[in-house]
């Protein structure tokens, strides 16, 4: 089914954090006028055009493109891992060429954003928001005190997850988070959920992310170094977290992760340097397991033992993460941002020999994940 | 506490028995006839086999407190720090509500502890579960 697509334009947007003189529109006009500079191209060149929040009938008209594929596949924060996948396909079936993925969102200043509440009549708005939960903080956290009780993990190894990302964060001069920080400063900062600290919560910032992609045999045409797709997977399962099949694991993850490292080829051995959409500091344990890189209940001692920080043996969310680096409310696209710069060896905390990098997204409260292999080499 | 400032409900033709139910201090679940799956939200089939041969059950209201938060920040319908919980029903199927009459506190709230279900009004037409610890309201 692969036969070859490449990322050959990335770029966030040239600020990130704080955007008050942006609307969302322009900062996925931003972001994608970022990546056609970055790949050499003009907008004209585009006829593929995928992306969340906005619709593509919006960006299309704003960017002044006439698309003859389109993806508008809406399932969270992932569904720009989603996007890959499925211009992976087209371009392989010739439906179009070359594809644009743009994402923007005001998440801070809130500037041209719409809402997201659920609709009194949907399954949550009668089965879960009459029980008081206030967005993410209080429902994607809910499953970790079954996690902490079942495989033993502390407060204190929770909280090692934002110090470990903090780490990374103060190499990367455009993260917004750069100091560093102790176990005792996660536990003593501010109670936003039980068990949750505000340091263990995802930061609330602007940006946006784009990415262009073309056939394989064209990659080498461009003036930055390609990066080859070698695979993608994709799922969902519910849209209230307490509906979840297991407290402990992700379905969602567990079928993206494996589907994604199945087509690529590739083995746990052959992953270089990870990426796991950390919204709250238990998802990278969820994703380390549900991927298969570390048994059931092993991840926090795994994270714990710095296998995944600076100089550890699987680097992970290098750039400091939606934890310290950014958080616009859809992290996906800068957890592919941060593997297309690994893999072209241009990352502010760059790992040495970066050939593969998985990507494992979160979309919804553990509802949907999407999963994309990247690498240095058109095939493994 | 202004309990008028929950999220009220909006039942729609396929869960409309769950809120009559509630309103009579009933916690109706449903289950298949062809597999024997008991399951909730409701829907008129059964999400593990599809089976449209599906019948009302009336839940026995016991169930145990699979995992937590305590939300501490400020919602208009609550009074400090509250729970917000997965619970799961002795039949089965698991279902979120919130966990009353005990301290709002990690000491208080143990994870597997038996829950039984009591009903609060919030309106004419919507009357919601939640969850005690047994005996907590016993004199």
């Amino acid at each position: 089914m692969n036969k070859g697509v490449a990322v050959v334009g990335a770029s966030e947007t040239t600020e990130l954090g704080v955007i008050p003189n942006l609307s969302q529109q322009q900062l996925h006009a931003d972001a994608a006028l970022n990546a056609l500079e970055d790949a050499g191209l003009n907008i004209k060149d585009i006829d593929g055009l995928a992306t969340a929040g906005d619709r593509p009938t919006d960006l299309a008209y704003y960017l002044g493109i006439t698309p003859k594929w389109v993806d508008g596949t809406a399932v969270g924060g992932c569904s720009f891992m989603l996007h890959v996948r499925h211009a992976v396909a087209a371009i392989n079936s010739g439906h179009c060429e070359t594809v644009l993925i743009t994402h923007g969102e005001s998440g801070r200043s809130g500037v041209g954003r719409g809402g997201f509440a659920a609709a009194p009549s949907s399954l949550a708005g009668q089965f879960e928001m009459p029980f008081g939960p206030m967005g993410p903080t209080s429902l994607f956290t809910l499953p970790v005190l079954r996690y902490m009780k079942d495989y033993g993990m502390t407060h204190e190894q929770l909280a090692m997850v934002a110090v470990i990302q903090r780490e990374w964060a103060s190499k990367n001069p455009r993260a917004s988070q750069k100091e560093p920080i102790t176990v005792e400063d996660v536990l003593n900062s501010k109670m936003i959920a039980y068990p949750f600290h505000l340091l263990e919560c995802c930061l609330v910032t602007d940006g946006g992310g784009a990415l262009i992609l073309t056939k394989a045999e064209k990659a080498q045409d461009f003036p930055n170094k390609p990066v080859y797709i070698l695979g993608t997977g994709e799922s969902v399962e519910t849209p209230m977290i307490s509906q979840m099949q297991s407290l402990t694991s992700s379905r969602a993850f567990s079928v993206a992760g494996p589907e994604a490292m199945r087509e690529a080829k590739i083995s746990h051995d052959d992953v270089d340097h990870l990426m796991i959409y950390d919204a709250f500091a238990h998802l990278p344990i969820y994703g380390l397991e549900d991927l298969g890189f570390c048994e059931r209940g092993e991840a926090p001692s795994f994270i714990e033992e710095r296998n995944t920080a600076p100089g550890g043996r699987l680097p992970m969310n290098t750039n400091g993460g939606g934890l310290s680096y950014m958080h616009s409310g859809m992290y996906g696209m800068y957890a592919m941002q941060e593997s297309v710069r690994q893999v072209r060896g241009v990352a502010p905390a760059q790992v040495p020999d970066v050939d593969v990098s998985l990507c494992l997204g979160v979309g919804g409260m553990f509802g949907a994940s999407g999963c994309v292999v990247f690498s240095s080499e058109p095939s493994f | 506490m202004d309990k008028s400032k929950r999220a009220l409900p909006k039942p729609t033709p396929e869960t409309a028995h769950f809120w009559e139910g509630t309103k009579s201090k009933q916690l109706l679940l449903q289950s298949c006839s062809s597999c024997y799956h008991t399951y909730f939200p409701p829907r008129p089939f059964c999400p593990a086999c599809g089976s449209k041969d599906v019948k009302i059950q009336i839940a026995s209201g016991k169930a145990t407190l699979d995992s937590y938060v305590i939300n501490h920040r400020n919602h208009p319908a609550f009074e400090g720090p509250y729970s917000i919980a997965i619970v799961k029903l002795e039949e089965g199927p698991q279902m979120m509500t919130n966990i009353v009459d005990c301290p709002q506190t990690p000491e208080a709230l143990q994870l597997d502890m038996p829950l039984t279900v009591k009903y609060e009004e919030l309106s004419e037409d919507i009357t919601l579960p939640l969850f005690s610890p047994v005996g907590a309201n016993d004199e």
